[in-house]
């Protein structure tokens, strides 16, 4: 490694990171479209809370669990899926012989996709918050910082894994990224607090960063968030930590693996699968 | 007519190869059940935790049932403008599908069935799911028929033509068709009473729901299938708790047809009306790689 070798990958970040940014500009009606379309369902289920005049936090918890569905689309659309729309393009071919690591465009992709995502998170709850009139009382800014810090960094490096394992999709691609929708939906709480799944099925999802980052914020804005919550927040920040750097590395060996793999089946530019 | 049924037909196989083909029966079989299956389960929990587990109250039913049906909202309707979208822009075939001398309409009709049929399967796994685990009040003697396949048949036209229009802008807008979709959906899914009463939305939002066919495919269908839950619902409320007790069936049907032939009307307006422009600025064969 040396220096040029350095400022290349750091281009290649910034280069490929570069189009999610300017494209929040280019297209200012998606942005109303992906604020709006998550506060639709936050609507439709906080209105059943309020019909089953369930505890006002559970509106709350809503609000928070639909805002942070932006990322986990946002990982399965714009990360995990990226590679293969690359592919149908004509663009990953591109990628693969320009001389840097593969890490850095996934790194690109998901740093330009973080700060996109959580301005849209950020507005779907404040609109959520303004609709429903939930008092969100945060009690430990600095537990929220790193909370959402190792949450998306978790997450991100789940994505950059889930677009290697993506690389030799073809049709599937799109059909799996429907299907880690609903029942992940389901599995890490996003309309319900995690622990009412029961220890071990709570565990299970813990693999999914969102499912602890998600408990946790809501310990952090919600005074008797604890009574619903699954651990506690430093547990979770723990937990999140090691998941974090696991899926880093788990990503770059995933995408060697699989670039090999594809190199070798002749699967990296197939079209129209 | 012969010849727009065997585009219909065709049209249907096409669409059922580019649905189911990418996987293996067992694989593609477990992907259309897990998914509508976990979508209910979110609103299962939802009320086991708010309530304690009184799965035999009518609201219970109202919900699961609703949530099923929506099913057909959400990937029927997104499916008939998902061809134009996936012919034009993914396969680009949309221009060849134009000169062949069928009859367009045809077309769209026979993937929107393949669509129907795969989403069916979702809907009755999901409710005899409900049926058999959670005690989701239908009982096969006292489903009224008639009205249960009357107003199912209805909506599904409803749909399929709100689905055309919507096929139509999208000829003309590829980078917004998804959201404009998915909006659309999202809002029957929050006006039309769908999981909750519409009696529990604002006095303004009530009105724009009874301007919704949607809302009364869903209360027929309701009625069709479980009228003893439905009529126990409102009198546990002690109110009309759904906004539409006072409507007699033969009421709701009519309502079904007339906003079903209204929205007809509209839809193919706007998709004629769509198709003209996208050939004029020549948009049919436009990429946009979106």
């Amino acid at each position: 490694m040396n220096g040029t070798w350095l400022m290349m990958n750091l281009r290649a970040v910034r280069g490929r990171a570069y189009p999610r940014l300017i494209g929040l500009t280019r297209e200012p009606s998606w942005m109303f479209f992906e604020i709006a379309l998550p506060l639709l369902t936050v609507s439709a289920y906080a209105y059943i809370y309020k019909f089953m005049a369930a505890k006002p936090e559970f509106v709350g918890y809503v609000i928070l669990g639909g805002a942070m569905t932006a990322f986990w689309l946002n990982v399965l659309w714009a990360m995990a899926s990226q590679l293969y729309w690359e592919k149908e393009t004509g663009n990953l071919s591109l990628f693969l012989v320009a001389p840097i690591s593969r890490m850095s465009i996934l790194a690109g992709m998901a740093l330009g996709g973080m700060v996109g995502t959580t301005i849209r998170a950020i507005s779907t709850v404040f609109i959520g918050v303004f609709a429903f009139s939930v008092v969100f009382s945060l009690t430990d800014p600095v537990a929220l910082v790193i909370v959402f810090f190792v949450t998306l960094v978790a997450l991100y490096g789940m994505g950059m894994m889930f677009a290697s394992l993506y690389l030799l999709f073809g049709r599937e691609a799109y059909h799996l990224s429907n299907l880690l929708t609903e029942p992940v939906y389901l599995a890490s709480g996003f309309y319900f607090p995690v622990r009412y799944l029961g220890f071990w099925t709570a565990a299970g999802a813990s693999i999914i960063p969102i499912t602890l980052g998600l408990d946790a914020l809501r310990q952090i804005f919600f005074p008797s968030g604890a009574q619903d919550a699954f651990l506690p927040i430093w547990t979770e920040i723990f937990v999140l930590a090691i998941l974090s750097v696991a899926f880093l590395i788990l990503s770059k060996f995933s995408l060697d693996f699989m670039e090999r793999l594809g190199r070798t089946t002749g699967r990296l530019t197939l079209r129209w699968q | 007519m012969k010849n727009d049924l065997a585009t219909f037909k065709n049209a249907a196989w096409l669409g059922w190869q580019m649905e189911a083909n990418w996987a293996d029966p067992f694989l593609f079989a477990t992907y259309s059940i897990v998914k509508p299956i976990t979508g209910t389960l979110i609103l299962v929990f939802m009320f086991l935790i708010v309530t304690g587990g009184e799965t035999d109250k009518p609201f219970f039913s109202y919900m699961f049932v609703g949530n099923a049906l929506y099913m057909y909202v959400a990937d029927v309707m997104f499916g008939v403008t998902w061809v134009i979208h996936d012919d034009r822009e993914h396969y680009m075939t949309l221009k060849n599908v134009y000169i062949a001398p069928i009859n367009f309409y045809a077309y769209i009709l026979g993937r929107a069935a393949i669509k129907i049929a795969i989403t069916s399967i979702g809907v009755l796994v999901t409710l005899a799911f409900g049926v058999l685990v959670l005690n989701v009040d239908i009982a096969v003697g006292t489903i009224d028929w008639p009205l249960l396949i009357s107003s199912l048949l209805l909506g599904l036209a409803c749909i399929c033509i709100i689905g055309l229009a919507l096929g139509g802008i999208t000829f003309l807008t590829a980078k917004h068709s998804m959201g404009i979709n998915e909006g659309v959906a999202g809002i029957f899914y929050v006006l039309s009473g769908v999981i909750f009463p519409i009696s529990i939305l604002p006095t303004w939002a009530q009105s724009v729901s009874k301007v919704l066919p949607v809302t009364y495919w869903m209360e027929g269908v309701r009625r069709g299938l479980m009228p003893d839950a439905i009529s126990q619902l409102n009198s546990d409320a002690g109110f009309d708790v759904t906004a539409l007790g006072g409507f007699s069936n033969a009421f709701l049907m009519l309502l079904l047809v007339l906003s079903a032939v209204l929205f007809l009307v509209l839809s193919l307006y706007i998709f004629r009306y769509a198709d003209v422009l996208a050939r004029r600025k020549g948009k049919i064969d436009w990429t946009t790689t979106y």
